[in-house]
């Protein structure tokens, strides 16, 4: 009898102590406001763009030694949530925002401003050894929602086609679904990777996989895998990606990278992206492997 | 008797603390329960727990997304079988081997080395998995792609290895000599009293290392994900993808919008992760049981 009731009673004491400690973890995060601090910037969002950003940052920091910037990704819809929530400066995104998170914005109040700071090309890949070169638009698509399933389908040997895409949480999944399979779904028997390199890995080592991963990354894994040409139809000419057929919107596969702020940035905030956006900051652009804006 | 008194008073403090230090986990785990069951609740009105028997898994779409944990949990279901086919010849033999066979020399080698194993941190067997095992695999069936669930299995098996041999050479060790003696003065051969007599009597024992392995193998998820290809769909062949429950969660929970429906479904995923593993826990206590008692 008196053991349980001890029992009890420290349980009772436990869950006292951790309710307290949880609570006491998550006050300070809501209690400090951004628009409280003068010098410490806060950035949220794109895993795409964490690359670009944290190297943005650091070298605004060593210009500006006053000046504090964190980064975190997480993705471009933690980013946005982040931001209508009041927890960050500034957010980055791979995407645009969508209307629902617009209308969340109206109903808070906020007015979210949108910068296009850099252009990101995403690469269609296949094995060196696969004799395909190029591919129209609608034959990707229909790899990838599973219409053609052999290589032979689209001018290739009789071999069976092995899809390969990143997993639902990425950005550049939504984007490739929604920009190149026209808004249908990815075949179910796609293999999801949980990684950029899985998918390189993958691609250098199996003869009949096809794959998609950003320009950066594509041309850094040189030999190992073949970056296909694009055409926009049968009749069109072969677009390869690179920085300048993505700047001029010939290669159709690219996409415009955001940072969002709450209505029109203030001191600390847009002096970052004028840095951003200005001439050094579009060096850093091109020199982490994404397209600059003009 | 002051004395006595405070040895009372300090035998009490040291039973309290024991019984707090006890209580904590089963604290914790109903707590756990009671977390997953609110974040998941909402999931039953709308859309409605019907939704999660489709078959199909597309949390991410434009058209119409689908919570059906069928493809996870035959997933899930496929890789443990085929693990447990796996580690049960090869865990029995070995432990047999060690416990019965080898020379003390040679399982003072082997003993160790056994364990080291279990010690490895999973997301390197993992990456071992991607780099050396799966194009193995691909090699000797001739597939497109090793990235499936025999890859998966084979190394979950190797995980699993570790727990039950070392289990069950416990459980064969403890069998009492003296049914070995009386096995080999009735004739038989030490073959005959190692498999007819030994084996069968540590039984119970090699149950509960191979439940305990399999255990293990349901909520591995790092090695899993990096190579079974992570594709949700229903199979019962060791040689296609499959997308297991515990990989699903680990992939998807990263970037899910906090209180969406897909939020709720990766918490109805888990409280069925979180039922399996506590189903398989009965049974091996049962069967413990009634071999104990037979």
């Amino acid at each position: 009898m008196l053991r349980t009731q001890n029992g009890v009673s420290l349980g009772i004491i436990f869950t006292g102590l951790v309710l307290a400690s949880v609570s006491s973890c998550s006050r300070p995060a809501d209690s400090r406001k951004p628009a409280d601090r003068e010098k410490y910037l806060t950035i949220k969002g794109s895993d795409t763009m964490v690359h670009l950003v944290s190297t943005w940052a650091e070298v605004y920091m060593e210009a500006h030694p006053e000046a504090e910037i964190s980064v975190t990704g997480g993705g471009s819809g933690t980013g946005i949530a982040a931001l209508l929530n009041g927890t960050t400066d500034i957010c980055a995104a791979s995407r645009e925002m969508k209307q629902k998170e617009e209308d969340l914005a109206a109903q808070k109040g906020i007015e979210p401003v949108e910068f296009t700071v850099a252009r990101d090309g995403i690469a269609v890949v296949v094995n060196p050894a696969n004799p395909i070169d190029a591919l129209t638009l609608e034959q990707i698509r229909n790899i990838y929602i599973g219409t053609y399933t052999r290589w032979n389908q689209v001018g290739g040997p009789d071999e069976p086609i092995v899809v390969l895409s990143r997993e639902s949480s990425s950005g550049t999944y939504v984007f490739f679904q929604e920009h190149v399979l026209e808004k249908k779904d990815y075949r179910q028997d796609a293999l999801l990777m949980p990684a950029t390199s899985a998918i390189i890995q993958s691609v250098s080592a199996d003869k009949w996989v096809i794959g998609y991963v950003g320009l950066g990354y594509a041309v850094e894994a040189g030999e190992k895998v073949k970056i296909l040409g694009v055409k926009a139809d049968d009749e069109a000419a072969v677009v390869m990606p690179s920085e300048e057929t993505v700047d001029s919107g010939q290669y159709s596969i690219a996409r415009p990278l955001y940072l969002y702020t709450a209505g029109e940035p203030q001191r600390p905030v847009k002096d970052f992206i004028d840095f951003c956006l200005g001439a050094e900051g579009q060096k850093i652009v091109r020199e982490t492997g994404y397209v600059v804006v003009q | 008797m002051p004395g006595a008194f405070a040895v009372n008073n300090y035998e009490r403090a040291i039973r309290l603390l024991l019984l707090g230090a006890a209580s904590t986990s089963i604290l914790i785990v109903i707590l756990i329960f009671v977390f997953l069951g609110k974040e998941a609740a909402p999931f039953v009105v709308r859309p409605g727990v019907g939704e999660l028997f489709s078959t199909r898994w597309v949390p991410v779409s434009f058209q119409k997304e689908s919570f059906g944990i069928i493809p996870l949990v035959t997933g899930s279901l496929l890789i443990t079988g085929l693990a447990t086919l796996i580690t049960i010849p090869f865990g029995i033999c070995s432990a047999v081997y060690i416990s019965e066979v080898a020379a003390a020399w040679e399982r003072e080698i082997l003993k160790p080395l056994i364990e080291l194993l279990a010690g490895i941190p999973s997301v390197v067997i993992g990456f071992f998995g991607l780099v050396v095992l799966a194009p193995l695999v691909k090699g000797l069936f001739g597939l497109p792609t090793g990235l499936i669930a025999l890859t998966g299995a084979l190394l979950l098996a190797l995980m699993a290895l570790p727990t039950v041999i070392s289990i069950s050479e416990d459980a064969i060790r403890s069998v009492p000599a003296s049914y070995k003696s009386a096995s080999l003065a009735l004739g038989a051969s030490k073959l005959q009293t190692t498999w007819k007599v030994t084996v069968p009597a540590a039984l119970s024992g090699i149950i509960a290392a191979v439940m305990r392995g399999m255990g293990r193998v349901i909520g591995e998820t790092m090695a899993v994900m990096m190579v079974t290809g992570n594709a949700a769909v229903i199979t019962a062949s060791p040689l296609s993808s499959v997308r297991t429950m515990t990989a699903t969660i680990a992939a998807e929970m990263g970037e899910v919008p906090f209180g969406s429906e897909h939020y709720q479904a990766l918490f109805c995923v888990g409280i069925v992760l979180l039922l399996a593993t506590f189903g398989l826990n009965m049974v091996a206590q049962r069967v413990l049981k009634k071999y104990r008692i037979g």
